[in-house]
């Protein structure tokens, strides 16, 4: 190779991968509508509303075919009571397959802890789910190319092209992965990949009674959901992380994480 | 010998790797990919139909409207239909009827007693489950679809 060539070759690799970092301000609207792609899916999550019901584990799962016992899930509900001694518990039995049917907290291998309804101070649950970052890190670690950022911002893992390393299950700061029970193979939220591309809700949204989940898109500064991300005081999950979560929220607390 | 080596590499590539194998939008770190896999999830059934109240349940609305129409006024209405009754699928072909699931753990999600004044919950109504009526599913004295206690 000549030495032009090669300094040609050695611009075009080093302009090329400095494309990601600026495709990667995504807050920043008018950059979002420079970019010129349509859709790129977020979702929003307003922990106000939450009452716990569970209908949207209930309803992912059931849509989604995870095994129903099994102690997987993609969407999950997490209980954060705060005593007003100053004590903080955190639970989620099943990932509130059936809600939360009982005033005990579960504190893991059978144990539940009573709490005085006087005592609780600030009490909430907060809905989880993949947050279909914007540098996921489950994606980077994938020896096999199985797992990917679509186009349209979901993340998704290739069945027939995993080979169950559970690398990515690992490199998850979210713990939004898990291993599938009988499919052998790394699975988590889709966002409803099949729904969503037909113009219909994810199945937890279409379930939640009370509005606690939304989906939008967030290129289209019109819809009424990215308006409320944009204008709204919103957070991320694990913002020190630098994955850039989609899935933002509304009434976070610090605990939260 | 390396030689043979890279090369034997490269042939098994040519033909394990499937040539839709492609990196999309967002580089080779995030999404190097088999293109055709994004078609297979598009591509999965679905299997929730009924819409919720913000679009007055336009799929089953269609033939319960009695149910429907009972529903969306009242304090139940922001219940999608499928919550209670199991997902739409190809009803009312396959399944002809949808379940009807009358325990009381359907009620005792949303009503169960917790005293968390600081979210939601606060404003459901909530009960014992210990303690009120432990004999019966609640649906033997409550009507699901209009719950207003006047109404009984
Ligand atoms: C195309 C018409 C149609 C649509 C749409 C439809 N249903 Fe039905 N549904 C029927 C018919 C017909 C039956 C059988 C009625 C019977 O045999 O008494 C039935 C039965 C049922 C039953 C059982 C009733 C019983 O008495 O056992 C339930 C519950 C039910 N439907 C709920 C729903 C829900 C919820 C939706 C919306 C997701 C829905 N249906 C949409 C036609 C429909
Ligand atoms: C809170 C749970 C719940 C929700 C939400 C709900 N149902 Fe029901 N539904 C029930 C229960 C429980 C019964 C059985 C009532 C009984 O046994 O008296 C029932 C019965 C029915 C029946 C059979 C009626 C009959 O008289 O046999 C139909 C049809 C039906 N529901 C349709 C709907 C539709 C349509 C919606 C949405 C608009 C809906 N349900 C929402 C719990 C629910
Ligand atoms: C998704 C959560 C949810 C589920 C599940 C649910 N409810 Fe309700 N229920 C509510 C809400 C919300 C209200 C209205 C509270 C208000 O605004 O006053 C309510 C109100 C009621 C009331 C009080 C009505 C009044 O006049 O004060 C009764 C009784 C009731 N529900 C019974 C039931 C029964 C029985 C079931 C099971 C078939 C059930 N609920 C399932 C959310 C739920
Ligand atoms: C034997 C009949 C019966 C059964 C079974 C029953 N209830 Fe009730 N429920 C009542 C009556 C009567 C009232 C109104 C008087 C009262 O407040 O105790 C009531 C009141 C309520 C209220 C309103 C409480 C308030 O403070 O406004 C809720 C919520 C409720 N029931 C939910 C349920 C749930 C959930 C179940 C099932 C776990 C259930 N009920 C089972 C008869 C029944």
């Amino acid at each position: 190779m000549k030495r032009r060539d090669f300094l040609k070759k050695s611009i075009l690799v080093i302009a090329g991968a400095s494309v990601p970092l600026s495709a990667l301000q995504m807050v920043d609207p008018k950059k979002v509508l420079a970019e010129n792609l349509d859709i790129h899916w977020a979702f929003l999550i307003d922990t106000f509303k939450c009452v716990g019901c569970g209908f949207c584990v209930k309803a992912c799962k059931t849509e989604n075919n995870i095994p129903f016992e099994a102690n997987v899930t993609r969407t999950w509900v997490e209980r954060y009571v705060y005593t007003k001694d100053d004590r903080r518990y955190i639970d989620s039995p099943k990932g509130a397959l059936y809600g939360y049917t009982d005033p005990r907290i579960d504190m893991g291998m059978g144990e539940y802890k009573e709490i005085d309804p006087d005592n609780v101070g600030k009490a909430f649950f907060v809905p989880k789910l993949c947050n279909h970052c914007i540098t996921p890190p489950c994606t980077q670690v994938c020896p096999v190319g199985a797992t990917y950022k679509a186009d349209n911002g979901v993340v998704l893992v290739d069945r027939s092209w995993c080979i169950g390393c559970g690398y990515c299950i690992m490199a998850c700061p979210y713990g939004a992965r898990f291993f599938h029970p009988t499919l052998h193979v790394a699975d988590k939220c889709t966002f409803c990949y099949h729904r969503i591309t037909k113009g219909m809700d994810t199945a937890c949204v279409n379930a939640c009674p009370f509005g606690a989940r939304k989906m939008c898109n967030i290129r289209d500064i019109d819809d009424p959901i990215t308006k409320i991300i944009m204008n709204q005081r919103v957070g991320v999950l694990k913002d020190e992380f630098g994955t850039k979560p989609q899935a933002f929220y509304i009434g976070l607390a610090q605990e939260v994480r | 010998m390396v030689i043979g080596i890279v090369l034997a590499i490269l042939v098994f590539r040519l033909f394990y790797v499937p040539n839709d194998f492609e990196s999309g939008e967002r580089g080779f770190m995030y999404s190097y990919y088999r293109q055709s896999n994004e078609l297979e999830w598009e591509n999965q059934p679905i299997k929730y139909l009924d819409t919720g109240k913000q679009h007055m349940h336009e799929f089953c609305i269609e033939c319960h409207s009695h149910e429907v129409e009972i529903r969306t006024e009242d304090l139940h209405g922001v219940i999608a239909c499928e919550n209670c009754h199991g997902p739409a699928l190809d009803h009312p072909i396959h399944p002809e009827k949808l379940e009807i699931d009358r325990s009381r753990e359907v009620c005792l999600r949303c009503h169960t007693l917790l005293t968390y004044t600081t979210s939601e919950r606060k404003r459901i109504p909530g009960i014992d489950p210990k303690e009120h009526m432990t004999e019966y599913e609640c649906v033997e004295c409550h009507n699901p679809h209009n719950p207003r206690l006047e109404d009984m």
